[in-house]
């Protein structure tokens, strides 16, 4: 009853804005807040052709997605912390000891 | 191994008691060869400096050497025996022996005089400080003569020939520490090497002969007999080989080497150059008779017109010299002719020389001993310091005069037998003007021996030296080799049937004959020449008493007929002083010129590479890092450190990447 | 256009512009409640799609638990409250790069899915059961995997984030 191609739209476009919040934030927790919305883009592709083609591959993997995403941003955030701790600031701009 | 069982005619006994010594005459060989090694080796640590060794070993060959004669007094006959030893393309070389009864004549002469010789110089060379070594040469030489002597091919007999050139050299320069002594051994070498050149060409022909397969005496003979080879090729090849006999022999005009060489020790002038070394060239005219015979008619007149003139020229020289071993030399070098020319009386005259060539070995070797023994008393070699030595010197006193007698021709002394011989066999060739030759040098021979003996035994001592007889190790020799001369001679005497034709002989043996009126004719001849000499020199003068009336002629004497001068002014400065320098600049100059100038070039080169490699190569290397450096220095920005700029990347990479698999791909 | 095509695009909308929000606001906190919005809208779609499980395991855990943490983190790192320039050099570059992300994608969907052709799709099966059966009759293994990854990420961030006791 929903064309495909709409659904796939608004994941790209999710996707898309992901992708500009991972290049343009300043802030590391923005970063991996913008991660997560290319995650979720990602995963509703995975359940749009789960339900074009009637098999659940789809939803299980959305369901792996998901955890994996939970658990990636637990340490994520344990190394943002962490970061904080040494440094007193979470600018990524300045986290850059491999500077030339 | 074969016995050549009849030859011409003469039977031979087909097994005799010494015929074991006949197969194994190379220990003949082996023996003094061996001892010179050891010698080498041990003699310096051995007590009496090892020339126990020599003296054991020449002693073992002397009594191995009467088994070989033995041999062939009881009849026997030829031996050869030989193996291979490699073989170059066709030619096929050998190590062999040929013992005939000339083999055995010369084996017994030159083990026997060697023997002499090895103990009078435990006494005359006692004291020397290279005594050890002088034994060690003496033995090599022995070796070396004995080889010659019973090589059957003609590569063993030139290998021979120059190892007694080598040891000559050696003893006669055996004090080289006085330049005259080292001169005149590179005179005699250089002397005998200019006669050794012909010789080899001669042995080249001989093998050429052959097809160039061998170098068997027996199978060149053989070849030769067939006929096959022109006249001429022969006369040349027999001349040839003459040379090498005009140099080891010292005929004329290569005879300049001997007297010089009296400046080595007496007993090397006894061994080699009196009885030895020689007689090797006489020995090789006998050798290798086949050639001089199958020659042209010339060959052997030249041969015999060298050996007059040597004979006689060299007779007159001994008259003049106040040097009782030159008396001696010029005295060798005369009979040495005489011996050549009676080879050149064909084969009558083979059994004559070597006849001749056995007895003057011993009694040249007995005057030579007894001249040292003279000059170890007096400490001096000329004659004017020397006179009234018979009381003095006794022993040798008596058994010089027995050799002088033998070398004047008295009966029945060794020289009497073989000069009558001579005197027969050209009588019977009717060589009439040798007759002649050999009748005036026989009375002049008698003539100088006479004066000899006077000059050293009569009259009243005028030296300063206190001359007493000399050692037994000196004497016994003396006495030994006296007792030789008196008993050889009648070896070949014919009124004993001259066994010693019966040994030496050319395809036939001829019977000895003695003829009466030669032998008056002789006979009267030396006695004239004693009288003189006994008369003239009876009392010592101040000036010789034939000088004033022979006048001019004795300085041409003196001179040694300016031969010796000639050779020095046309030929040693010319080449000594204008080719060796010639040379020598060419070598300095140009070769090493061109040697230096391509080490320059080469060095010259490597300069220029180092500085390719320097400047190019590692230009090019250093540069290559230099490149790298800088590509990194300017790629380090991309490191910004900033997370994001490498997510920039990262997206622009797979946005080019999917365009690149969907669209192109 | 049917009935539930309208709420999708209702949906997607909100969606759409509250992502868009998230990425640009310069606020941090309003950009993480901008991030509830659009996680809920997206586990609307999932209702929408058929997918019942998966749309509450999205609220459950993405608005439940993540953005939770979220709030923790910004508050532990002492994140500006309030206006801030929060976008850093090169959000020019980033525009550019999400735009060309975005044709490309749009691009790619619309040669392989054209939106003439396109016909409508029945909702998935998407209830607990279904997806309970098929996880653990067919993929068992990647959910142990799973589940050891979680253990991994639980221990991690514990050994990551405690204070150093060592001297």
């Amino acid at each position: 009853m929903i064309r495909l191609p709409l659904v796939l739209m608004f994941s790209a476009l999710l996707f898309s804005a992901g992708v500009y919040g991972v290049l343009a934030r300043r802030n590391a927790i923005m970063v991996l807040m913008a991660i997560e919305l290319m995650l979720n883009a990602v995963n509703v592709n995975l359940v749009a052709f789960s339900a074009l083609l009637q098999q659940m591959t789809g939803q299980v993997f959305a369901l792996f997605v998901i955890a994996v995403a939970a658990a990636e941003v637990g340490i994520g955030l344990a190394i943002v912390i962490l970061l904080f701790r040494t440094r007193e600031s979470i600018n990524v701009d300045e986290v850059n000891l491999l500077k030339w | 191994m074969n016995v050549l069982a009849a030859e011409g005619g003469v039977a031979f006994e087909a097994t005799t008691n010494g015929i074991w010594f006949v197969e194994h005459a190379w220990i003949v060989v082996l023996l003094p060869l061996v001892s010179a090694a050891l010698i080498l080796f041990l003699g310096s640590r051995t007590p009496g400096k090892g020339a126990v060794y020599g003296i054991a070993a020449v002693g073992a060959a002397f009594v191995f050497s009467i088994g070989v004669l033995w041999h062939f007094v009881e009849g026997g006959g030829p031996f050869e025996g030989s193996i291979d030893w490699f073989t170059i393309g066709p030619l096929h070389l050998e190590l062999g022996i040929l013992v005939d009864g000339l083999t055995g004549v010369m084996l017994v002469v030159v083990t026997a005089v060697s023997l002499a010789v090895h103990v009078y110089s435990l006494g005359y060379m006692r004291g020397d400080e290279r005594f050890t070594w002088f034994y060690v040469v003496l033995s090599l030489f022995t070796a070396a003569m004995l080889t010659v002597v019973v090589s059957n091919n003609l590569i063993q007999l030139l290998v021979g020939w120059e190892v007694m050139g080598i040891c000559s050299y050696l003893l006669i320069g055996h004090w080289w520490e006085v330049k005259e002594n080292s001169d005149a051994a590179i005179k005699a070498f250089i002397t005998t090497r200019v006669g050794d050149i012909p010789f080899m060409f001669g042995i080249i022909a001989l093998i050429a002969v052959t097809g160039f397969t061998t170098t068997n005496i027996g199978e060149v003979s053989h070849e030769l007999g067939l006929g096959g080879v022109s006249p001429l090729f022969v006369s040349v090849a027999a001349l040839l080989l003459f040379g090498g006999t005009v140099g080891k022999s010292a005929q004329f005009p290569l005879h300049v080497w001997l007297p010089d060489a009296m400046a080595g020790p007496t007993p090397v002038s006894a061994l080699i150059h009196a009885a030895t070394m020689v007689a090797a060239g006489v020995y090789l005219i006998g050798r290798l008779f086949e050639v001089f015979l199958l020659a042209d008619e010339w060959v052997l007149t030249i041969v015999s017109i060298v050996a007059a003139i040597t004979a006689l020229g060299a007779a007159l020289l001994a008259i003049v010299q106040d040097d009782i071993k030159r008396v001696l030399a010029y005295s060798t070098l005369s009979q040495l002719a005489y011996m050549v020319a009676g080879l050149s009386l064909g084969e009558l005259g083979l059994t004559a020389g070597f006849f001749h060539l056995f007895t003057h070995a011993f009694f040249k070797a007995l005057l030579f001993l007894c001249a040292g023994s003279v000059i170890h008393a007096v400490h001096s070699n000329n004659m004017s310091e020397m006179g009234g030595l018979r009381k003095s010197m006794p022993i040798t006193f008596w058994t010089m005069l027995i050799g002088s007698l033998a070398l004047a021709g008295i009966i029945p002394l060794a020289g009497f037998w073989s000069k009558d011989e001579l005197l027969v066999v050209a009588d019977e060739e009717h060589m009439t003007w040798l007759f002649v030759v050999f009748l005036v040098t026989a009375v002049i021979t008698a003539f100088y021996t006479m004066r000899m003996v006077m000059l050293t035994f009569s009259g009243e001592y005028k030296g300063e030296a206190h001359p007493h007889e000399s050692p037994r190790t000196m004497t016994g020799p003396l006495v030994a080799l006296a007792a030789a001369t008196v008993g050889v001679g009648l070896l070949g005497a014919p009124q004993l049937n001259a066994v010693f034709g019966k040994w030496v002989f050319y395809e036939e043996i001829h019977e000895a004959v003695f003829v009466p009126w030669i032998a008056v004719l002789s006979t009267a001849g030396a006695l004239l020449g004693l009288a003189a000499g006994y008369v003239l020199y009876r009392e010592r003068k101040a000036q010789d008493p034939l000088q004033a009336p022979m006048g001019p002629v004795w300085n041409l004497l003196e001179h040694r007929y300016y031969i010796d001068d000639f050779y020095m002014r046309a030929i040693v400065r010319p080449v000594r002083d204008t080719w060796s320098a010639g040379v020598n600049w060419f070598n300095q100059v140009v070769i090493d010129g061109i040697v230096n100038g391509a080490a320059v070039i080469t060095r010259g080169f490597a300069q220029l590479i180092a500085w390719f490699d320097r400047t190019v190569i590692d230009g090019a290397v250093n540069g290559a890092g230099e490149v790298a450096g800088r590509t990194g220095n300017a790629l380090r920005y991309l490191q910004s450190g900033n997370v994001q700029w490498y997510a920039v990347g990262l997206f622009v990479g797979v946005i080019a990447l999917a365009v690149v698999f969907i669209r192109v791909v | 256009m049917s009935a539930q095509e309208y709420a999708f695009v209702v949906l997607a909308v909100i969606g759409g512009l509250s992502a868009i929000a998230v990425v640009t606001s310069t606020n941090v906190v309003h950009a993480a409640l901008y991030l509830v919005v659009t996680l809920l809208s997206v586990g609307g779609v999932y209702l929408l799609l058929g997918a019942e499980f998966v749309a509450w395991v999205q609220i459950l855990i993405y608005v439940g638990a993540i953005v939770i943490l979220f709030l923790f983190g910004l508050m532990l790192t002492k994140a500006p409250i309030g206006r801030d320039t929060l976008d850093n050099q090169q959000r020019w570059l980033g525009a550019i790069i999400g735009v060309g992300v975005f044709a490309g994608l749009v691009f790619l969907i619309q040669d392989a899915f054209p939106m003439q052709d396109a016909q409508a799709f029945e909702p998935a099966r998407g209830t607990t059961d279904v997806v309970g059966e098929a996880i653990f009759r067919n993929y068992v293994l990647p959910f142990e995997a799973v589940s050891f990854l979680l253990l991994a990420a639980l221990i991690g961030a514990i050994v990551l984030a405690r204070k150093d006791d060592s001297s």
